[in-house]
């Protein structure tokens, strides 16, 4: 169920350059199932900016009724929310949208791979937890612009084999995730992604015959399914009237579902 | 809550609260936040004869205290409305106000006469001032006479009252008020969305997929303010108002103006309870400005000295 709640900041930090960390804690937490859903965050009091921002959770601590945030402060939203101390508030509508389906990914006969590009990168964080919990090793490539915005890389290590490319080469190897992705020793049963839509467009042509499942992007209004502003056509009527709404049916789609 | 009572044509409201056309879909997602009974009435989304996709993605852009959209009118079309959406709806005890589309006079007629017999559906809204579609939509709602013909021409099918929602992006809103009167609708809803545009920083080119869209939330408030505050002096039709509107102050404000009943859309994008604690917060309001029904705000703004200073304009 979608709350709307003032949740206290516990902690907040800046991880990689323009890169914050941010972890909230709330009753709203309980409410968080799968990963790969997001919380839509009105950002400051007033009018300015006046729409709530869509973020991912990257990472569920329902013990602690705590969640964590990755978000790039770049815009007037971010920017303000990047400024919350701790102990403030923020007002949080959440958890909203449809996450990755774990039950795709069998423990034992699938091999799974994950791939994230830049802000794309955090809801796979919690989803590599939960494939591990299943026993389910999943292998990392994860897409970044240069070194300095390169984040949880130990984080992800530590749940599996990680990659990591950066389109300017300054860290890692140098290109896109395709390239990386081409070149691993590994044949993948089961693909999860997330990150801008060129990648999710190359990751469709090349692997769209396999399990691929995309978390898509797009500007929203309200965020809860209501207004049609972030529709996208079904991909068996790409020029008809059906659509599924990226808010409510996604963010998360299977390869094949929608027009990306 | 005796005090926010309204009878309008065609319309008892048990306040004069409601969300407003295409900001609250056909009110499913908002049932997971409250009870839709709660609300005055409901203004569903604009409904056309066919199925409507819309535009091309981004459809909406975010402005100063406000937002651009150019949705374009996407709708399941008018069987699925009747056939799904206002059954649904009837499972709560809310008047629906059906906003209707299309582009060319006989979509108007053709979707006034189905939905009109749906046994919740109330009253018209007749969306004549859509800014985001090509053909029809704002066609309908800028030239006064074309106006009044398509009022004239719903009025004749359907089976409940008619409101015309007014667009703000003419030159004398008077005139066409006036024409639709003629044309002999029921009421007035306004205001529509306002013209504009927002260019990106980086490439120069609009946000919006579709280029232009419609400018709603707090920034068009002083617009629909003194456009209602026009109208109401000029016509004998009651008016529902709209534009901006956040707070029970506002609310209160719309109706000195001169509407009669209010309508919230972008704000519930911001805050999904925004209507019900509007409702709530609205009995001490009025006792704290000291009046015993909220209908005794309606037209507080008029005064002779504006008229004279109109006719003279
Ligand atoms: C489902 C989903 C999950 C997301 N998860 C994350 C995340 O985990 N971390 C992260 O850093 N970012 C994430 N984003 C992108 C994030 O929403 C934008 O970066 C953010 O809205 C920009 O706001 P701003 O105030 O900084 O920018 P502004 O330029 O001030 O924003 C203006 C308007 O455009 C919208 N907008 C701008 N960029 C985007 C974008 N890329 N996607 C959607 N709307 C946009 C804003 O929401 C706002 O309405 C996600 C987006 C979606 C749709
Ligand atoms: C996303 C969006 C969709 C809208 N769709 C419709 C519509 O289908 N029909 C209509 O008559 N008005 C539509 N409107 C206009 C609103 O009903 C309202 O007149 C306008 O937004 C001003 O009110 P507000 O500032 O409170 O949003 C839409 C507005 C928005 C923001
Ligand atoms: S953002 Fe409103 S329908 Fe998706």
């Amino acid at each position: 169920m979608i709350k709307q709640e003032e949740m206290k900041v516990i902690n907040q930090k800046e991880i990689a350059q323009s890169i914050y960390e941010l972890t909230l804690e709330g009753e709203l937490v309980s409410e968080m199932s799968q990963p790969g859903q997001f919380v839509h965050i009105k950002t400051g009091n007033g009018f300015e900016p006046l729409l709530r921002r869509p973020i991912s959770i990257s990472s569920i601590n329902p013990g602690k009724k705590q969640f964590t945030m990755i978000y790039r402060a770049e815009g007037k939203g971010t920017e303000l929310l990047s400024q919350k101390e701790i102990e403030k508030s923020v007002d949080v509508l959440g958890p909203m949208g449809n996450g990755f389906p774990l039950n795709e990914a069998a423990a034992g006969s699938d091999t799974v791979l994950l791939v994230g590009g830049g802000i794309g990168v955090p809801p796979l964080y919690e989803l590599s937890k939960r494939l591990k919990e299943k026993g389910i090793t999943a292998t990392h490539v994860l897409g970044f612009q240069a070194k300095e915005h390169v984040f949880y890389e130990d984080e992800f290590t530590k749940l599996g084999e990680t990659y990591i490319v950066t389109a300017d080469g300054s860290y890692g190897s140098q290109g896109f995730v395709t390239d990386v992705i081409r070149d691993l020793p590994k044949d993948f049963t089961v693909i999860y992604a997330c990150g801008p839509t060129p990648m999710l467009r190359a990751l469709e042509i090349e692997y769209g015959h396999k399990k691929l499942f995309l978390s898509l992007e797009e500007r929203m209004g309200c965020g809860i399914g209501a207004c049609f502003a972030c529709v996208c056509h079904t991909a068996d009527d790409p020029t008809g009237s059906s659509y599924k709404k990226v808010c409510s049916d996604g963010p998360v789609f299977r390869s094949g579902e929608v027009v990306i | 809550m005796k005090s926010l009572e309204i009878r309008l044509p065609g319309l008892e409201l048990k306040n004069p609260i409601m969300p407003a056309s295409g900001c609250f879909g056909f009110g499913r997602e908002f049932s997971q936040f409250y009870d839709l009974s709660e609300l005055g009435a409901i203004m569903i989304k604009a409904t056309t004869p066919v199925p409507r996709f819309g535009n091309p993605t981004p459809r909406v852009a975010e402005t100063s205290a406000g937002m651009l959209n150019a949705i374009g009118l996407q709708n399941p079309g008018l069987d699925k409305v009747i056939g799904e959406e206002l059954p649904w709806l009837d499972s709560y005890d809310v008047p629906i106000i059906a906003n209707i589309a299309g582009s060319q006079i006989d979509d108007y007629t053709e979707v006034a006469r189905k939905i009109s017999n749906a046994p919740n559906v109330k009253a018209l809204e007749l969306n004549i001032s859509c800014p985001n579609v090509k053909e029809g939509g704002i066609a309908f709602g800028t030239d006064a006479d074309v106006a009044k013909s398509v009022t004239r021409a719903v009025k004749e099918v359907s089976q409940v009252p008619v409101y015309v929602k007014l667009s703000p992006n003419v030159t004398n809103i008077v005139e066409i008020a006036r024409a639709v009167e003629d044309g002999g609708a029921d009421g007035l809803t306004m205001i529509n969305t306002l013209l504009g545009m927002r260019l990106d920083l980086k490439t120069g080119k609009p946000i919006l997929a579709n280029g232009s869209g419609g400018l709603s939330g707090p920034a068009i408030k002083p617009v629909a303010i003194r456009m209602i505050h026009e109208v109401s002096q000029h016509v004998s039709i009651p008016i529902i108002g709209m534009g901006g509107i956040t707070t029970v102050e506002d609310v209160i404000e719309f109706f000195y103006a001169g509407a009669s009943a209010v309508a919230v859309g972008t704000a519930n994008f911001v805050d999904p309870f925004i209507c019900p604690k509007i409702i709530e917060e609205l009995p001490a309001m009025l006792e704290k400005l000291g009046y015993d029904h909220i209908s005794e705000c309606t037209g507080r703004s008029w005064g002779k000295h504006e008229q004279i200073a109109y006719h003279r304009a």
